[in-house]
């Protein structure tokens, strides 16, 4: 039998996971967070559907350190197949066990029982007997092994349209937000222009009840009237003086200089090695690039923080907890156990955003205030400037075909930063904004090479294609001029966004239909063709003003493939998206309308980053785009209609798809544009400024 | 105190307050309607988004002296076939630019009940989404016009 799924391994103790209410309700705990992906939804689904309840039974509760399950982070698409797993597996064990309970209390055996929304009924049974009957000693069991789960084909929840979000209603009117957290104090930082400054002067004087909060470099002030907050926020920042500590940064390009003295590590077997890169001769080659990107997330970064006692209790929309609680305990030099983390959720985050480091904020703040709950909150400037950004990624691509046109060999090198900076209890520096900046600071962690598979700068490098030879190279940068994470699909994006791109030209240069090069190419990947055929279906192909682009996401995930249209307005150079046509395949669906949702939802950010973002910095290194003017989205005037079709595979298990677009959405576009125009654009993004030198090229 | 209405309910605030922008007044604990949200206080993102008589307003930069004897409406007071629309559909994902989305789009349906996709579009361009949910919003509106 296959092992248990690992979180439920971690955690084997059945009541962590499910529990039955007094009210004939069931609640499950997980400890993964919702971030608008509609995780919360589908769990639960997955829970009525294994124990044999009414959707509506069930309540699924998220993230709280001591409380529910440490799941880690929420991150990579992976919720679905982890918490997914061990919630299903936990499930079928309390279904077991309770009708283990009704056959004793029956004198009937286990396996002539069946179930209904939780009535349990038998041969000669009158008055069924429901879970809640039996629930008064809860579960109090350890899980050791598996046990048989439902087979796919009776379900009846699972995979079926018409699923409500449980969240949304709330949301729209009600307090849902961290942001709606009631407080006594309201709580701005007055930031420095930069990472790179610090205080030098600060003369002015807080008046009760307003308070001022510093520590070295880290400003921040607090009123008990939000907007009072905001305009002392404002004062006290025009009395700061600051300086900028060492040198301005070496430029915010990937140039030659900067890609001489990177680290190489050809992959070999999907991973990074410390080998010498094989030269492969080729006759074909191309450059891409992607600008730094923000998550710039709709509501700019928020926590609650209470300090009672030399104990911390923190609400906050970070991805993980857990690692949170303990590098903040290193930042205040307290037990990690003195401090309790409840996830309450934000806006979309899309990734590392600012989320952490607002708890961190909040925690400092509210130290300075022991016994009044602090409600911090980032300005939209702040967010903005000082969120870890989207690293920037320079892809240099190389081909040779052969006599018949298909590619004889294949090169990829990817130059970039890092793309991993949560903060992590196993990180030697501190990974939270405020850090750097107190009087006793922590330093952030000097930024290693990821060498696991499919991470960081290097995530699908590898082609989703066959040739008969390749060699795929990461090569690390050490030294980012600004602070860079993980945004939504890592280095997928300018990977996939490269190699869709090349594909398409190595087709037009051997006069071959963009879709048969790939079909020809594809073999290895049999559910790829298939996802393939799918989008073309559903399109109707590529004729016209039309791309394509594919990809499985980290070379195992979900297969999705984009097909997209474009128009180009020959006075305005400007590019509009009006139709998408997306297939995907994500294993077995549970939440059809949830997932159709997620690949949307990538698709259209992609397409805004293609289309029109791009952060901007000074020479000191400041971000200058700190607005929505400065950094502008795709608008609803401006977002393709979309069609989506999944491809289900019951008899899978589940893939997470959150990610699974961004990357054959942003190859699809460059390639429509090329169908459209002649020209090829590679380096992101493609504004009409971006079109007219290509085009005067 | 500066009488106005609610969502058809009387509310008030503090004389001191005229000045402070809608938005911290009504999210404020005097009045504590945390639907309309704070994402710019610039007027560039539409997340504070209220009616003031029937017309949309940011409430994040008008004067909360304004609104004096006026009728507010936001997303909690507007359970309106538009909102249901947008809700039935599951049209967003986070749902933090949802109530403003809901308050723009009820001042265009109020005003023109059978909106084409362009109209929809058109009226919701000051409405900012991060997550991508605009084609899902524009089809469950679309749809809320055809019936
Ligand atoms: S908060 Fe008012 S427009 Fe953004
Ligand atoms: S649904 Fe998240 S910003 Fe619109």
């Amino acid at each position: 039998m296959k092992p248990l799924p690992p979180a439920l391994a971690a955690t084997p103790s059945l009541d962590r996971w499910i529990r039955l209410t007094g009210e004939g309700g069931v609640i499950a705990s997980t400890g993964k967070v919702e971030i608008g992906q509609g995780i919360l939804t589908a769990l639960g689904t997955i829970v009525a559907e294994e124990l044999d309840v009414a959707r509506g039974r069930v309540q699924v509760v998220s993230a709280h350190t001591g409380h529910t399950p440490n799941e880690g982070v929420t991150a990579g698409s992976m919720s679905i197949e982890t918490s997914g797993a061990a919630l299903r597996q936990a499930s079928a064990w309390a279904r077991r066990l309770l009708l283990e309970r009704a056959a004793a209390r029956l004198a009937l055996p286990a396996d002539s029982l069946t179930v209904a929304d939780g009535e349990i009924r038998g041969e000669g049974v009158n008055e069924p007997l429901t879970y809640w009957d039996l629930a008064d000693q809860q579960f109090d069991f350890e899980i050791r092994h598996r046990t048989p789960e439902k087979d796919p084909s009776a379900y009846r929840l699972v995979g079926r349209d018409g699923q409500r979000r449980t969240d949304i209603l709330a949301k729209a009117t009600g307090p849902a937000f961290v942001h709606d957290s009631d407080a006594e104090l309201h709580a701005r930082v007055v930031r420095p222009p930069s990472l790179r400054h610090r205080l030098t002067e600060l003369d002015v004087d807080v008046a009760a009840p307003g308070r001022l909060v510093v520590d070295g470099s880290f400003v921040a002030v607090a009123h008990p009237v939000e907007f009072e907050a905001e305009r002392l926020a404002r004062r006290v920042a025009g009395h700061a003086r600051w300086r900028r500590i060492g040198s301005p940064p070496r430029g915010f390009d990937i140039d030659e200089s900067r890609r001489e003295t990177a680290e190489a590590f050809p992959l070999r077997n999907g991973v990074p090695s410390p080998v010498p890169r094989r030269r492969i001769a080729t006759t074909h080659r191309a450059a891409y690039s992607r600008p730094f990107l923000m998550h710039a997330s709709l509501a700019p970064s928020a926590a609650v923080a209470v300090w009672h006692d030399g104990a911390l209790a923190i609400e906050c929309s970070s991805q993980g907890i857990e690692p949170l609680r303990h590098v903040i305990a290193r930042v205040l030099g307290i037990d990690p156990d003195a401090i309790e983390i409840r996830h309450v959720p934000g806006a979309g985050c899309y990734g590392h955003n600012g989320a952490d480091d607002a708890a961190l904020d909040a925690a400092l703040i509210a130290r300075a205030v022991p016994g009044r709950r602090v409600l911090l909150k980032w300005s939209r400037e702040d967010e903005h400037g000082f969120e870890p950004l989207g690293p920037a990624m320079h892809v240099e691509m190389g081909a040779s075909l052969d006599a018949q046109g298909g590619i004889a060999a294949w090169t990829h090198d990817v130059y970039g930063f890092t793309h991993v900076a949560r903060p992590s209890p196993r990180a030697p520096g501190v990974d939270l904004l405020a850090a750097r900046f107190l009087a006793e600071p922590f330093q952030p962690t000097l930024a290693r090479p990821a060498l696991g598979p499919e991470v960081g700068i290097h995530r699908n490098a590898l082609p989703i294609y066959s040739f008969p030879d390749q060699e795929v190279t990461k090569h690390f940068m050490p030294d980012a001029p600004v602070r860079t994470s993980a945004l939504r699909g890592l280095g997928a994006q300018g990977n996939v966004f490269a190699i869709e791109s090349f594909m398409d030209e190595l087709a037009h240069a051997g006069g071959t239909d963009p879709a048969d090069f790939r079909r020809r190419h594809l073999q290895r990947d049999a559910g790829a063709l298939t996802v393939l055929e799918a989008v073309l279906d559903l399109s109707g192909g590529l004729a016209g003003s039309r791309g394509l682009g594919i990809a499985r996401y980290k070379n195992r995930q979900c297969c999705a493939a984009v097909v997209a249209e474009v128009s180009v307005d020959p006075e305005t150079a400007e590019i509009r998206v009006p139709r998408l046509w997306i297939a995907a395949d994500a294993g077995r669906i549970i939440d059809l309308d949830g997932l159709t949702n997620q690949l949307e939802g990538g698709a259209v950010q992609a397409l805004s980053w293609c289309l029109k973002e791009s952060v901007s910095f000074d020479a000191e290194g400041a971000v200058t785009s700190r607005d929505w003017s400065s950094y502008p989205i795709l608008r609803f005037g401006e977002v393709p209609e979309i069609e989506t079709v999944l491809l289900d595979h019951p008899e899978r298990d589940p893939l997470g798809a959150g990610e699974a677009t961004v990357g054959p959405t942003s190859g699809a576009l460059g390639n429509a544009v090329f169908a459209a125009t002649g020209l090829r654009i590679r380096d992101l993004p493609m504004t009409p400024d971006r079109l007219r030198q290509v085009a005067a090229r | 105190m500066v009488p106005f209405r609610l969502n058809g309910d009387a509310a008030q605030f503090d004389d001191g307050e005229r000045d402070t922008p809608l938005l911290f007044v009504l999210r404020g604990p005097a009045v504590g309607d945390m639907t309309p949200k704070l994402g710019c206080a610039r007027e560039e993102c539409g997340a504070c988004r209220v009616l003031v008589d029937g017309d949309p307003a940011y409430a994040c930069t008008l004067p909360a002296g304004e609104v004096e004897g006026r009728h507010v409406e936001t997303a909690a007071g507007l359970d309106t076939p538009v909102r249901r629309a947008l809700l039935e559909s599951n049209a967003t994902q986070c749902g933090y630019c949802l109530p403003g989305i809901i308050v723009a789009a009820e001042a265009l349906f109020r005003l023109n009940p059978q909106p084409s996709r362009a109209e929809i579009a058109a009226a919701l361009d000051s409405q900012l989404c991060r997550c991508g949910s605009q084609p899902r919003v524009l089809s469950a509106l679309l749809a809320a016009g055809g019936e």
